[in-house]
């Protein structure tokens, strides 16, 4: 491979890196709160339609985002009602919700297949555009890509830096220990899961306004999994889930190219690479979490929220 | 009691969510059938009101392989005294033999069933309904009441690689392929003949994506292959993705089932093209003689007009336009030597002896590259 070769590779890991980056961090901040939503994949699908038909009627690409970004929230919520409200399974719910928001894309979205929408487009950032080899790959793209480049820094700092954070987190720790400092961790937890919602739908819209300006169903094709397996990659850490995600949008990038340079290689075996590789990132992460606890040596710190999929039970 | 009503209010809305997903699932096909009695008899000339029916994997659209089929249904709907209507996007297996059913059942005479997944659905639903005809396209099955049809769109492919391995500078020709099978195969093979017979330096590059449609995916295969200079990209899929890349990229590229210009119309040089009216037209033909039988199978070509490519675009110039359509008042005369030997293929190994011209039996199986292709065939 040529040195342009690899930058066009790199380049095109970011794009494709992106829109999982935002679900893995919504996902991240809805299981920090202990709620586990494995409705990431409907969600992402509900929203690029949201998006899509948001920016299609207004004709503006930032209003489409927007309501790519409600869809998400509002179908999180949902999660969050069965799971806090009614107190449901929450593994059984996100599986439901999955299943519910692919099909209501398809649903809704059919008769639209095909029609084209002005999204986002890319742009070089003055200055940093010229950067050599950075501005190539990570400044030449669209303002999705660059606001995502800010989205680990602020989910981080919400977590880690606001108190709102360390409620969140305490919710998803120990809800009693949260609730004994006078805080109200149904509350927080049902914000974390629109707030995750949120982000996952951002990563959904992304898809259906930057990533491709063509309308059609079937755009989120198991990403949301993907985000889902990348958060135990990423220790529910923001700063991993970059490499997580760049890594996973490396892999699908480079299955193309790979055959494009004309290699030899079945295609078959290429397109399963980015697959092999989510598993081989979650037996890796496993082993490792458990080698750190019996060796003690990173403790509690980086396994998973402690009270993560366990409803609160005695509120009210 | 809280906690029961809880569980019981939780169970209820994990239940209403399985319902309105069902729901979503089952009312997608939009099935326009009406009531009617049992098919009038069989076997003789067919008069009065014939009731044909079109099932499309894919919805209609404003273009793409169901939208071309759709264009045949309208042409027929101006005979006199036919009916038809269509359901579209309807899936590959279950649903799509429900589909089938519900036609057959309504008192349709002719049911077109356009997609390759409906093979067995069709052969299933041909058993139960002995009466009425069925005309299945792209598959290899046929019954009594069953017939194959589909067309030598290779010979569209071929032309539209003369037009490629005309217009490229760098002689790298990208293709974001389908699926791996013979009618995805034999069309980059015919396309590639159609390359080098013009320029033999050049070379078509495979990049599989393994879907029918998924603009955003096969737009990253064709930026791939734009990545390794090629400056020509050419599409099985039925999304426009590769056009827009070649468009952003300012390169060229080549179209699928109908013409693609208005999606990329600076980058889009012709495509290859359906025009299924006269094949449509000649089997409703058939139906009213009483001449119709099943278990045929039916391939036409450019001879009959079935298949064709699109209007040039302006960047096209006279003289590589007048070389292509020399070429193609061959095939329209029904000179078809797109698959005469020496064929080699990558290996360079000869499979088709010099001065032979493959049989359609070896086209339709066909699972090699000719030379000149770059790319893994799996």
């Amino acid at each position: 491979m040529s040195p342009e070769l690899i930058l066009a590779l790199l380049a095109a890991t970011v794009q494709a890196g992106t829109p999982i980056l935002y679900a893995t961090l919504g996902e991240i901040i809805s299981e920090r709160a202990g709620v586990l939503n494995l409705g990431v994949e409907g969600i992402m699908a509900l929203s690029s339609f949201a998006g899509f038909l948001g920016c299609h009627l207004t004709g503006s690409a930032w209003l489409g985002l927007a309501a790519g970004g409600l869809a998400g929230a509002l179908l999180a919520g949902l999660h969050g009602v069965v799971c806090q409200v009614f107190l449901g399974n929450q593994v059984v719910s996100g599986l439901a919700l999955t299943i519910f928001g692919v099909g209501l894309c398809n649903f809704l979205g059919t008769p639209y297949i095909g029609q084209a929408t002005d999204g986002f487009h890319q742009f070089a950032v003055p200055l940093l555009a010229d950067l050599p080899i950075l501005g190539r790959i990570f400044f030449r793209q669209d303002a999705l890509v660059y606001l995502s480049f800010l989205m680990p820094a602020l989910v981080w700092f919400l977590l880690w830096r606001t108190s709102f954070g360390l409620g969140l987190r305490a919710a998803g720790e120990m809800p009693a220990a949260a609730s004994a400092a006078g805080l109200n961790p149904q509350r927080l937890r049902f914000l974390g899961v629109l707030l995750g919602g949120l982000l996952c739908g951002l990563g959904g819209a992304y898809l259906s306004l930057a990533h491709t300006n063509l309308w059609t169903t079937g755009l989120s094709g198991g990403r949301g999994w993907v985000a889902v397996a990348l958060v135990i990659f990423a220790f529910w850490r923001p700063g991993r889930a970059v490499a997580g995600a760049y890594l996973f949008g490396g892999v699908m990038a480079f299955q193309l190219r790979l055959q494009a340079s004309g290699t030899n290689v079945p295609s078959s075996l290429l397109l399963m690479l980015p697959y092999v590789l989510t598993v081989l990132v979650l037996v890796l992460s496993a082993a490792r979490a458990q080698s750190a606890r019996r060796r003690g040596i990173l403790g509690r710190k980086s396994a998973a929220p402690a009270a993560l999929g366990v409803n609160i039970e005695s509120v009210g | 009691m809280k906690q029961r009503i809880r569980t019981f209010g939780a169970l209820a809305l994990t239940l209403a969510l399985g319902l309105a997903l069902v729901l979503a699932g089952c009312e997608k096909a939009s099935e326009k059938a009406p009531e009617k009695v049992a098919p009038s008899a069989e076997g003789g000339p067919k008069t009065g009101e014939l009731k044909i029916g079109f099932v499309y994997t894919s919805p209609v659209g404003e273009a793409g392989y169901s939208w071309a089929h759709d264009q045949g249904r309208k042409a027929i709907e101006k005979l006199p005294d036919v009916k038809t209507s269509f359901a579209e996007a309807v899936k590959d297996g279950t649903d799509a033999e429900r589909v089938i059913e519900n036609m057959a059942r309504s008192g349709y005479d002719l049911i077109f069933t356009t997609s390759f997944g409906f093979m067995d659905p069709t052969m299933k639903v041909a058993k139960d309904f002995p009466k009425v005809k069925f005309m299945h396209c792209s598959g290899f099955k046929s019954a009594e009441n069953v017939s194959n049809y589909f067309g030598r769109i290779y010979q569209a492919r071929y032309l539209t690689g003369m037009v490629a391995g005309l217009m490229t500078k760098s002689n790298i020709i990208g293709y974001v392929a389908a699926f791996p099978i013979p009618e995805v195969i034999r069309g980059i093979n015919a396309f590639t003949l159609g390359v080098r017979s013009v320029n033999p330096k050049a070379q078509v590059r495979v990049v599989w994506t393994k879907t029918w449609f998924d603009p955003a995916l096969e737009k990253d295969a064709a930026i791939s292959l734009l990545d390794v200079n090629a400056d020509v990209i050419a599409q099985h899929q039925d999304s426009p993705g590769p056009q827009e890349a070649a468009q952003q990229r300012g390169k060229y590229s080549i179209g699928y089932n109908s013409d693609m210009a208005v999606f990329a119309p600076k980058a889009h040089l012709t495509a290859a093209v359906w025009n299924w009216a006269p094949l449509y037209e000649a089997i409703v033909k058939e139906v009213r003689a009483g001449t119709w039988t099943g278990n045929r199978v039916i391939w036409w070509g450019m001879d009959k007009g079935i298949v064709d490519i699109a209007p040039f675009g302006p960047m096209v110039p006279k003289a590589v336009a007048d070389k292509v359509l020399a070429q193609k008042a061959e095939f329209v005369k029904g000179n078809d030597k797109v698959f005469v030997g020496p064929i080699k293929d990558q290996g360079g190994k000869v499979k088709i002896p010099d001065g032979v011209k493959a049989e359609d039996k070896e086209l339709l199986g066909m699972t090699w590259f000719v030379d000149g292709v770059v790319g893994s065939v799996q």
